[in-house]
């Protein structure tokens, strides 16, 4: 094997989203020599497809809104789950990170006075939502890109080179976080477009890689989506935290086949949008769950008139958590009350006129114009759930987004786990972002000027290598046995691609919107089939710029994340935000107060396939679960609330502690 | 409309050459480009190399030529098309191939480098900025730019004039200039940077003759031409004659239909 070629870096940050690029930013203005790696083009990550806004509480539309309102609400929408500290340093800091947007060059749209406009959506008391027509994630992106882009024109200035203390190395995939002893050492990837491997060194690595999406199959999710920084963790010894909390997203496009699962934004809803069954009735107002009951209208005439007079009347249920109105609507449609295409009916046509909502909707008014030959502004569009978020993902501590277990890894956004709890409120994703996005740059900057890099052993690099080229041996098991563990499965090849629809079939069918005991069992079986063949998967061609070899890599990140989706979902015995049992159709208190840990088990990626308890075990796999206590809420935090609320949520013994 | 087979004509080669390929392709109600190439991967050719990322016109990842325009596979509906006609699907033909439909796009990574960022106003705090709606409106029309490169594809400057491409930024990169210039609340004039005369003396803004095919293949509908381009000639004009700037504003002022 040719050498491998190694850069030292202070830094890396995987991924390009706006977690990966805010933290990215952070790392190299503390003086961190910071590299970024990521799948996509620099400027075309999953983050541009978010389009409602960044949620902070600015007080710009409602000067009643605080950071302990948005905190208050955070925690009522991920149900209790969320990780305190952050949900608390999320709502402190986003103002901040939003305004610091605008002297990188952002232009949101703008109230009267000319202040940054906010508008409303689901779970937020207050509009609450910084935005851009409906393409705020394009803004986010392109303004940290330019912002980068800037930092390297200061970097040429002073020192001849663009990319001397930052740089991007677009279109590459790391596929192992390198670790000498417990310490993180660097990263092994590989260049898409030339299948050339290469190694950085570095004393700190920050994942930003996003979600899962990719292992179901309607979902608002890109390619991207595979679980790529929740696997690197759990293969570099860290835990995933609460991964049964997946969100569907309520409106996803349910037609042409083609489109199904692309987003519908919420703020179609936010501006005055409404949900209707075939009968044509406003079906929500039969959803709303008790610990909403008060905070939501009782009527259609009282719903409306929110819009216009929000401190006189309450909301409408069409702006309940998105958990709620999947769930509703999903029960819609299995009642026979459906549109034709299977979804449901979502309306602005006869609640504002065309001018408005080619104003405040521009690109779903182009989406469903292009795709569906649906014209928003005359007739009601048709959507359905669709797979849009993982609430779970890297257990990291709160104030430094350090993933417990691993030292010199942090990881932030959508892969890391609990600020959302068991259901993210649209909006507080882009805050996310670049609230923990910059914390996380900020503590691995801090990290890695108190620790110099460890090497990085050759024969970690030789079995990446291995690893990545398996897919390009398939089929000669018999002949490859000699070179050990990564040689391939004996048997036929299998198309990656007709094995990543399988997976894709078996987690919308088994782990989807609503779970059942038994199809969960069936889809742990049906998953640790797939591994075995996965170890099979063969692909054509050669290294460079080949996407059937790119998804044989991808395929092992997405069993594993979907594994452990499936076994976390077993386990919680209850109904909560984003996880939905129906043979555990409530909420249980004493499930409240646990986490759930996925952990790998043994050599679970290379080795024979078991369960946890050994070859015996029933469901084999590559995962184990630990069941932990969160910490109690800091008094204070939990003195916003009203007694009478806490006690749906809480256990009588965490009440009166 | 039910499912039927389709003749695509795609691309495959790599920087050493390589020419169409043909095939024979089921296409489903509702189906889009993408979905075609996509489904060509997975039973007929897997490592057929294309980027793409949203699939839903938000990235401009999956740009390509289709039957010789330039265009985005995730926003062409397959209905635009006759059944019987063969669908060629191209890369982007002014930047060079790297394998199949993949381009390397770098010039436009290099040109972004070239125009300087945006220059904070002094005295104002984060929190403190205040801009209309009225004054941002323009500006924010440029920043629905999803950097496809389609604009930068099709401007022929630098489609049929590989000796253009040192001095010329192309109409996204101009359109930058633009947005900055007209942002409300940039400060470049402050700390000595005059946009305009950069736009014209270090951008190749006089390269452009406002033949507006940017504008006729920007899949965002921004109005590249006159609302970025012609306006910048016209603040240009200033420090430097353009005779360009008398034509555009003619063509400008045509009253609408």
């Amino acid at each position: 094997m040719t050498a491998v070629e190694r850069q030292e870096w202070d830094v890396v940050v995987v991924g390009a989203g706006g977690a990966g690029l805010r933290a990215a930013i952070e790392a190299r203005e503390r003086g961190a020599r910071t590299a970024v790696i990521c799948k996509s083009l620099f400027g075309k990550a999953h983050t541009v497809m978010a389009e409602g806004g960044i949620a902070a509480a600015m007080a710009n539309a409602n000067e009643h809104d605080t950071w302990q309102v948005h905190f208050r609400d955070t925690l009522r929408g991920g149900k209790f789950l969320n990780q305190w500290r952050m949900a608390e340093l999320h709502a402190r800091e986003a103002p901040d990170r939003v305004w610091e947007l605008e002297t990188w060059g952002a232009l949101f749209d703008r109230t009267e006075d000319g202040r940054i406009s906010q508008r409303n959506f689901g779970g937020h008391e207050y509009p609450r939502l910084a935005h851009v027509g409906d393409r705020t994630g394009l803004e986010l992106i392109r303004t940290l890109q330019q912002r980068i882009v800037a930092l390297q024109q200061q970097d040429h200035r002073e020192t001849g080179d663009h990319e001397s203390r930052l740089k991007v190395f677009q279109e590459c995939t790391v596929t192992r976080i390198l670790k000498n002893g417990d310490r993180v050492s660097g990263v092994f990837a590989y260049e898409r477009e030339s299948g050339r491997f290469f190694v950085l060194q570095a004393p700190a690595v920050v994942l930003a890689t996003g979600g899962i999406g990719k292992s179901f199959q309607v979902t608002s999710n890109s390619w991207e989506y595979t679980g790529d920084g929740h696997a690197l963790a759990l293969l570099a010894g860290a835990s995933l935290l609460n991964m049964e909390f997946v969100q569907f997203h309520p409106t996803g496009m349910v037609w042409p086949p083609s489109v199904k699962g692309i987003l519908v934004t919420e703020s179609v809803r936010g501006d005055g949008g409404v949900l209707r069954n075939s009968d044509g009735r406003r079906f929500m107002f039969d959803y709303v769950p008790d610990v909403f009951r008060e905070k939501y209208a009782e009527s259609e005439e009282e719903a409306d008139r929110w819009y216009e007079d929000p401190d006189r009347n309450r909301r409408p249920p069409e702006l309940l958590p998105r958990d709620e109105v999947a769930r509703a609507i999903n029960a819609e449609v299995k009642a026979g009350r459906g549109s034709p295409h299977g979804g449901v009916f979502l309306d602005v046509s006869t609640r504002m006129p065309a001018e408005v909502v080619k104003r405040r909707l521009p690109s779903m008014y182009h989406q469903f114009k292009e795709l569906a030959d649906v014209d928003i502004t005359a007739e009601a569009m048709e959507v359905g759930p669709t797979c849009h978020y993982v609430m779970g993902g890297v257990a990291v501590d709160s104030d430094t987004a350090a993933a417990h277990g691993v030292a010199g890894l942090f990881a932030a956004g959508e892969v890391a786990g609990g600020m959302h709890g068991s259901n993210r409120l649209g909006g507080n994703s882009l805050s996310d972002l670049l609230v923990f996005g910059r914390r996380a740059g900020l503590h691995a900057a801090g990290y890695a000027a108190d620790h110099a890099r460890v090497p990085v052993e050759d024969a970690q690099v030789s079995a990446a290598s291995a690893e990545a080229l398996r897919p390009f041996s398939a089929g000669a098991g018999e002949t490859a046995g000699a070179t050990g563990a990564t040689a391939a499965e004996p048997g036929p090849p299998e198309n990656p691609y007709a094995l990543h629809r399988e997976l894709q079939q078996t987690m919308n069918d088994l782990v989807g919107i609503i779970r059942r005991e038994e199809e969960m069992m069936q889809a742990l079986h049906r998953l640790a089939a797939l591994r075995v063949r996965v170890r099979r998967a063969g692909v054509e061609g050669h290294r460079q710029f080949n996407p059937g070899w790119h998804l044989a890599l991808d395929l092992r990140n997405m069993l594993l994340v979907s594994e452990c989706v499936a076994r976390a979902a077993l386990e919680r015995t209850e109904s909560r935000g984003g996880h939905t049992r129906e043979d555990h159709p409530g909420m249980d208190r004493t499930w409240r107060a646990v986490n759930l840990l996925c952990r790998l088990t043994g050599r679970a990626d290379d080795g024979p396939v078991r369960g946890p308890a050994g070859d015996g075990d029933p469901l084999p796999g590559a995962i184990e679960l630990v069941r932990e206590t969160t910490d109690p809420i800091r008094p204070d935090l939990l003195a916003l609330f009203d007694k009478e609320e806490l006690v749906k949520y809480l256990a009588d013994e965490e009440l009166y502690e | 409309m039910s499912g039927y087979e389709a003749r695509f004509a795609v691309w495959r080669g790599d920087a050493d050459g390589g020419g169409l390929e043909d095939f024979r392709v089921e296409v489903h109600e509702g189906e889009v480009v993408l979905d075609v190439v996509h489904r060509l991967q997975a039973t007929q050719a897997p490592d057929l190399a294309v980027r793409w990322n949203c699939k839903a016109g938000k990235c401009g990842s999956c740009s390509a030529e289709i039957n010789g325009r330039p265009r985005l596979m995730c926003m062409t509906r397959m209905s635009v098309f006759d059944r019987e006609e063969t669908v060629t699907v191209t890369p982007l033909r002014a930047f060079p191939v790297v394998r199949d439909l993949v381009t390397d796009v770098g010039f436009n990574y290099r040109k972004a480098r070239e125009i300087p960022a945006f220059v904070p106003p002094a005295g104002l705090a984060p929190g403190e900025y205040r801009m209309m709606q009225r004054d941002v409106d323009r500006s924010q029309e440029f920043r629905k730019c999803i950097e496809c490169f389609l604009c930068q594809d099709t401007c022929h400057v630098v489609r049929d004039h590989e000796e253009n491409r040192t001095a010329f930024a192309g109409p996204r990169f101009l359109m930058r200039v633009a947005e900055l210039d007209m942002h409300p609340l940039d400060a470049a004039g402050e700390s000595g940077l005059d946009r305009r005369r950069t736009a014209q003396e270090e951008h190749g803004l006089g390269y452009c003759n406002i033949t507006k095919c940017c504008t006729e293949v920007c899949p965002e509908g921004i109005r590249i031409t006159d609302n970025a381009l012609v306006p910048l000639k016209e603040r240009a004009v200033d420090s430097k004659y353009d005779p360009l700037v008398w034509l555009g504003s003619r063509i400008r002022r045509r009253p609408s239909p």
